[in-house]
C-alpha cells in the first residue's frame, strides 16, 4: 500500500488532461476510485489458493536521483556495487511532473537489481546528464529517448534522431504531441546529415553546443540497406571503409518503426497482447509470455501449473524454431542455399505443431492474460515426442552440411570477435552474449514459469567470435529439446485459463518482468495509473543492443564478413524498431 | 476477336474456381477496348505464356510476412513449381515486387524509389494486411495505410500473415493478369511515358524563370 500512497503524487498530474490543469479535483478522485476494486480483488482472488502470492511481485520502486547527482551516483553503482549491466532506459512523460527516464540496472555478480529515476521538470528544455560514458548501450537507449521524448542528454556525443526521419516534427511519445497532424506522409527522400551535435552545460549553467563530424567528406562510404536481402529486415548501415576494412559504421533504424508503444497507450490490456507477436515474430511466444506475465503478476492473477508448463514448452519450441531459422538464414547469407532448405524442412515440423494448437504458423496469439487461448491439441504430446528424436537426428546433418564445412569455418572462426567487457557494457544478452562468456540466461538467473523445475545447462562459450555464436545456438537447440523432453509427459491437469474480470485493470504502480527470448532478454516495463490501459508500456528489445554492437564487432573486419557477423548476431528488425 | 475471350489456363485451377472473375473480365475488356491485331495477339500470347511462367520477384520484405515468403520459397511450398523462384536482389532485374510487410512513413520513399527503378512491364503484389491497408497498425502515426497509396497494386493477398497457399493463389491471379496483357505496344504502362524533350525544356524554363524572379 505504501507505494500506492507514494504514487498518488505522480498520478494527479498525469491523470489530468494536459490541457485542463484547472479541474484538478476530479482527476484526483479518479485514481483513488480505480485503486479500490483492484485492492479489493486481491484477497478474493487469493482465497481459493493455498498460498497467496505477494501482490504485484514484479513491482519496482525506482529511486529518484537528483539530476546534478545522477552521473556520479550511476558511476558509483557501476564501480562499487558492481552494477555492470544497464538493462534498459525507459523514457516516460509524467505530465506536469516533467519528462524523465527510468534506468534498470542488474548486477551479473550479485544478481541484485536497482531502479533509478531521473526527472526533468522543464518540458521545453529537458536536459539530463548522459551515462553513455559508463555503459556503451546507453548510447542508443538515450538516443531513443531523445527521439521519442525530446530529452537531450548532456555530454552525449551524438544527439541525432535514430528511429524517425531527421526532419520529423515533434516527439511522438509525449502525451501532448500530435504526430499525425505534424507529419503527413513525406515522399521526399530523407537527407542524412554528416554532422551531429553534443550538448553540455557550462559553468554558468548555460547550454553549449559542440558539433561533431560523423563522416568526413573524404571518407569512402558504402550504404548497405535499407533494402538489402541479408539484413533480416529493413535496416540501413552507413559504412566508412579503409580499403576493404570497415572503419566506422552508423546504423540507421526506424524503417519498420510501427509506433507500437504509442498504440499500446490507447489499447486495453488484452488488446496490447496482439502486437507483441508482430515485433519479434521468431520469439512470438516468448514476447507475449513476458507481457502476460507482467500483467498477471502486477494484477495478481494466478495462473495454473498447467499453463506454466505449456508456456515453457511453447517457449522452447519457439526457441528451436528461431535457432533453425537463424541457421538457415546464415547459410543463405553466406551462399549455402542447400543448407537453407534443410533448415526450413525441419522448421516446418515445429510450425505444424504450433498450427494444430494455436491455429497460426507465425503469428500465434496463444498466451492470454491468465492462461492460454485454447488448451493443447490432443495430438500435441504425440507430435512433440516424435519431433524430439527427429530433430536430434537432423541436427547432426547441420554439422555435416555447413558447420564443419571448411569454408564456413574459415569465414566464421576469429571473425567479429567481441570481448566479455564489450558484450556486458553493450547489453548483448542471449546467445550472442553467452558466446563471449557472459552468464546472462534469464531462465537461470531469475527462473519463471516452469524453468525452476527442469534441469538444463546454460550454454556459455568464451571465444566470442561468429563461430562461437553459431555453436552456442546449435547447443541451445539440444538443451531446449531436453527441457521439452522433461516436461512433455508431465503436463499437470488443470484449467488452461484462469477466470479474469471482464475488464482487466492493473493497480497503479511501475512493474518490470522479463523472459529469455530467442535472442536475448525480452523485458516489459509497465507503468499503470490503475486504468484499463497502460500509462506507459515499454519493451526491452532483444535486438537493439545487438545492432548497436555491430559497429564494435565489425571495425577492422572485411566488408565481405559483415554479413556473417550480422547473421550470427541474429536480430529481428521489427523488434528493434517496435 | 475470338482470340480475345480465350480464358487463361492456369495449371490445376479451373477458371471457374478463381474468385472474383468479374474484376478480371472487366480488366480484360478494358485492355482490349480498342480491338487487337490477330498477328500481334498471337505473338503476345506466346510472350505472355513465357512471362507469366517466369515472373522474377524482387526480394522485398520488411517484416513478419517476409518470413512466410521465405517459407514459400523453401522446400515444402516450393515456389519454383510456378517459376517464381528466381528472386532478384536488384530492382532492375525484377518483374514483380512483392510487398511483404508493413510500410512505414520512413520506408515509403524507399519503396517508391525501388518501384521506379524497376523496368516495365512491372507488377505489384501487396501481401498481408499491412501492405493491403495498414493491418493491425492502421491507427499508428508512422504506418502507411496500404501500399496502394504510394504505388499501383495489381493483386492483394490479405491475411496476417497470409498462409503460403493464399500466397501462391495470389501469384496465380497475377499470372492470369499477365496472360491477358498486350505485350507489344504500351497500353499496359501504369505510368505516363517519360517527358518529351519539349516538356523537359518547358519545366527547366519554369525553374529558371522562378529563380530569376527571386
Ligand atoms: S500483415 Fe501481419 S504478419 Fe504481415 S507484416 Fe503485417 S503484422 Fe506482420
Amino acid at each position: 500500500m505504501k507505494t500506492m500512497e507514494e504514487n498518488k503524487d505522480l498520478q494527479t498530474p498525469a491523470a489530468a488532461e494536459p490541457q485542463k490543469p484547472a479541474d484538478a479535483a476530479a482527476p484526483a478522485a479518479k485514481p483513488a476510485a480505480a485503486d479500490k476494486p483492484a485492492a479489493a480483488a486481491k484477497p478474493a482472488a487469493a482465497r481459493p489458493q493455498p498460498k497467496p502470492e505477494v501482490p504485484g511481485e514484479n513491482e519496482i520502486k525506482p529511486r529518484l536521483v537528483e539530476l546534478s547527482a545522477l552521473h556520479d551516483e550511476m558511476k558509483r553503482m557501476r564501480d562499487e556495487e558492481k552494477m555492470d549491466f544497464l538493462e534498459l532506459i525507459t523514457g516516460v512523460d509524467w505530465g506536469e511532473e516533467g519528462l524523465g527516464c527510468v534506468y534498470n540496472l542488474w548486477s551479473t555478480e550479485t544478481g541484485r537489481r536497482e531502479y533509478v529515476k531521473a526527472v526533468c521538470a522543464d518540458r521545453d528544455a529537458a536536459f539530463i546528464p548522459t551515462v553513455s560514458d559508463l555503459w556503451t548501450i546507453a548510447d542508443i537507449y538515450e538516443r531513443e529517448v531523445f527521439d521519442f521524448y525530446g530529452i537531450r542528454f548532456l555530454g552525449h556525443k551524438d544527439m541525432r534522431r535514430v528511429f524517425l526521419r531527421e526532419d520529423w516534427v515533434g516527439y511522438p511519445m509525449r502525451k501532448d504531441d500530435k504526430p499525425e497532424e505534424q507529419n503527413p506522409l513525406n515522399m521526399e527522400n530523407e537527407v542524412l546529415s554528416d554532422t551531429t551535435v553534443e550538448y553540455n552545460r557550462d559553468a554558468d549553467g548555460r547550454i553549449t553546443e559542440t558539433e561533431h563530424v560523423v563522416f568526413a567528406p573524404d571518407d569512402y562510404m558504402v550504404n548497405i540497406g535499407p533494402q538489402h536481402p541479408s539484413t533480416h529486415g529493413v535496416l540501413h548501415f552507413r559504412v566508412a571503409l579503409e580499403g576493404e576494412r570497415i572503419k566506422k559504421m552508423d546504423p540507421k533504424l526506424g524503417y519498420i518503426h510501427r509506433g507500437i508503444e504509442k498504440l499500446n497507450e490507447s489499447y486495453t490490456y488484452p488488446q496490447t497482447l496482439a502486437l507483441t507477436d508482430r515485433m519479434d515474430y521468431l520469439g512470438a511466444m516468448q514476447s507475449r509470455h513476458a507481457l502476460c506475465m507482467a500483467i498477471e503478476k502486477a494484477a495478481s492473477i494466478e495462473v495454473s501449473d498447467r499453463v506454466q508448463v505449456v508456456r515453457t514448452i511453447m517457449d522452447e519450441l519457439q526457441r528451436i524454431d528461431s535457432h533453425i531459422l537463424f541457421f538457415s538464414c546464415l547459410c543463405q547469407d553466406m551462399g549455402a542455399t542447400t543448407a537453407f532448405l534443410y533448415g526450413f524442412r525441419d522448421r516446418e515440423k515445429v510450425l505444424d505443431i504450433f498450427e494444430e494448437t494455436c491455429g497460426g504458423r507465425l503469428i500465434l496469439n496463444y498466451n492470454m492474460i491468465g492462461g492460454l487461448a485454447a488448451d493443447i491439441h490432443p495430438n500435441f504430446q504425440k507430435r512433440v515426442k516424435e519431433f524430439i528424436p527427429y530433430m536430434r537426428k537432423n541436427l547432426k546433418e547441420y554439422y555435416d552440411i555447413f558447420i564443419n564445412n571448411v569454408i564456413a569455418r574459415n569465414r566464421l572462426i576469429g571473425v567479429g570477435r567481441l570481448s566479455l567487457e564489450q558484450v556486458v557494457s553493450g547489453g548483448c544478452t542471449g546467445p550472442s552474449g553467452r558466446a563471449s562468456g557472459w552468464h546472462n540466461d534469464v531462465r537461470k538467473r531469475q527462473p519463471y514459469a516452469a524453468y525452476g523445475k527442469v534441469d538444463f545447462k546454460e550454454i556459455v562459450r568464451t571465444e566470442g567470435d561468429s563461430y562461437a555464436r553459431l555453436l552456442c545456438r546449435m547447443d541451445e537447440i539440444e538443451q531446449s529439446l531436453s527441457i521439452i523432453e522433461q516436461l512433455i509427459d508431465n503436463i499437470p491437469e488443470g484449467p488452461f485459463q484462469t477466470k479474469t474480470k471482464p475488464i482487466i485493470k492493473v493497480p497503479a504502480g511501475t512493474y518490470y518482468s522479463c523472459v529469455e527470448g530467442s535472442r536475448g532478454e525480452f523485458g516489459v516495463y509497465l507503468e499503470s495509473k490503475g486504468d484499463k490501459s497502460p500509462y506507459r508500456l515499454h519493451y526491452r528489445s532483444t535486438g537493439l543492443p545487438l545492432v548497436w554492437i555491430m559497429d564494435t564487432a565489425c571495425r577492422g573486419e572485411l566488408i565481405a564478413d559483415m554479413m556473417a557477423i550480422n547473421g550470427t548476431l541474429d536480430y529481428v528488425v521489427p523488434d528493434i524498431d517496435r | 476477336m475470338a482470340i480475345r475471350t480465350k480464358r487463361p489456363k492456369i495449371k490445376n485451377i479451373p477458371y471457374e474456381e478463381f474468385k472474383d472473375n468479374e474484376t478480371y473480365e472487366k480488366l480484360v475488356a478494358e485492355l482490349n477496348a480498342n480491338g487487337v491485331n490477330v498477328v500481334v495477339k498471337t505473338l503476345d500470347d506466346l510472350f505472355d505464356w513465357g512471362r507469366s511462367n517466369s515472373l522474377w520477384p524482387l526480394t522485398f520484405a520488411t517484416s513478419c510476412c517476409g518470413i512466410e515468403f521465405m517459407a514459400v520459397c523453401a522446400a515444402r511450398y516450393d515456389i519454383a513449381r510456378f517459376g517464381f523462384e528466381v528472386t532478384r536482389n536488384s530492382p532492375r532485374q525484377a518483374d514483380v515486387i512483392l510487398v511483404n510487410g508493413t510500410i512505414t512513413h520512413k520506408m515509403a520513399p524507399v519503396l517508391k524509389r525501388l518501384y521506379d527503378q524497376m523496368a516495365d512491364p512491372k507488377y505489384v503484389v501487396a501481401i498481408g494486411g499491412c501492405a493491403v491497408a495498414g493491418g493491425p497498425f492502421t491507427k499508428s502515426y508512422h504506418v502507411v495505410k496500404g501500399v496502394d497509396k504510394i504505388i499501383p497494386v495489381d493483386v492483394y493477398v490479405p491475411g496476417c500473415p497470409p498462409r503460403p497457399e493464399s500466397f501462391l493463389y495470389g501469384m496465380m491471379q497475377l499470372q492470369r493478369i499477365v496472360k491477358a496483357e498486350n505485350f507489344f505496344g504500351t497500353t499496359n504502362r501504369k505510368q505516363k511515358d517519360p517527358q518529351t524533350l519539349s516538356e523537359s525544356l518547358e519545366s527547366i524554363r519554369e525553374v529558371v524563370d522562378k529563380q530569376q524572379e527571386a
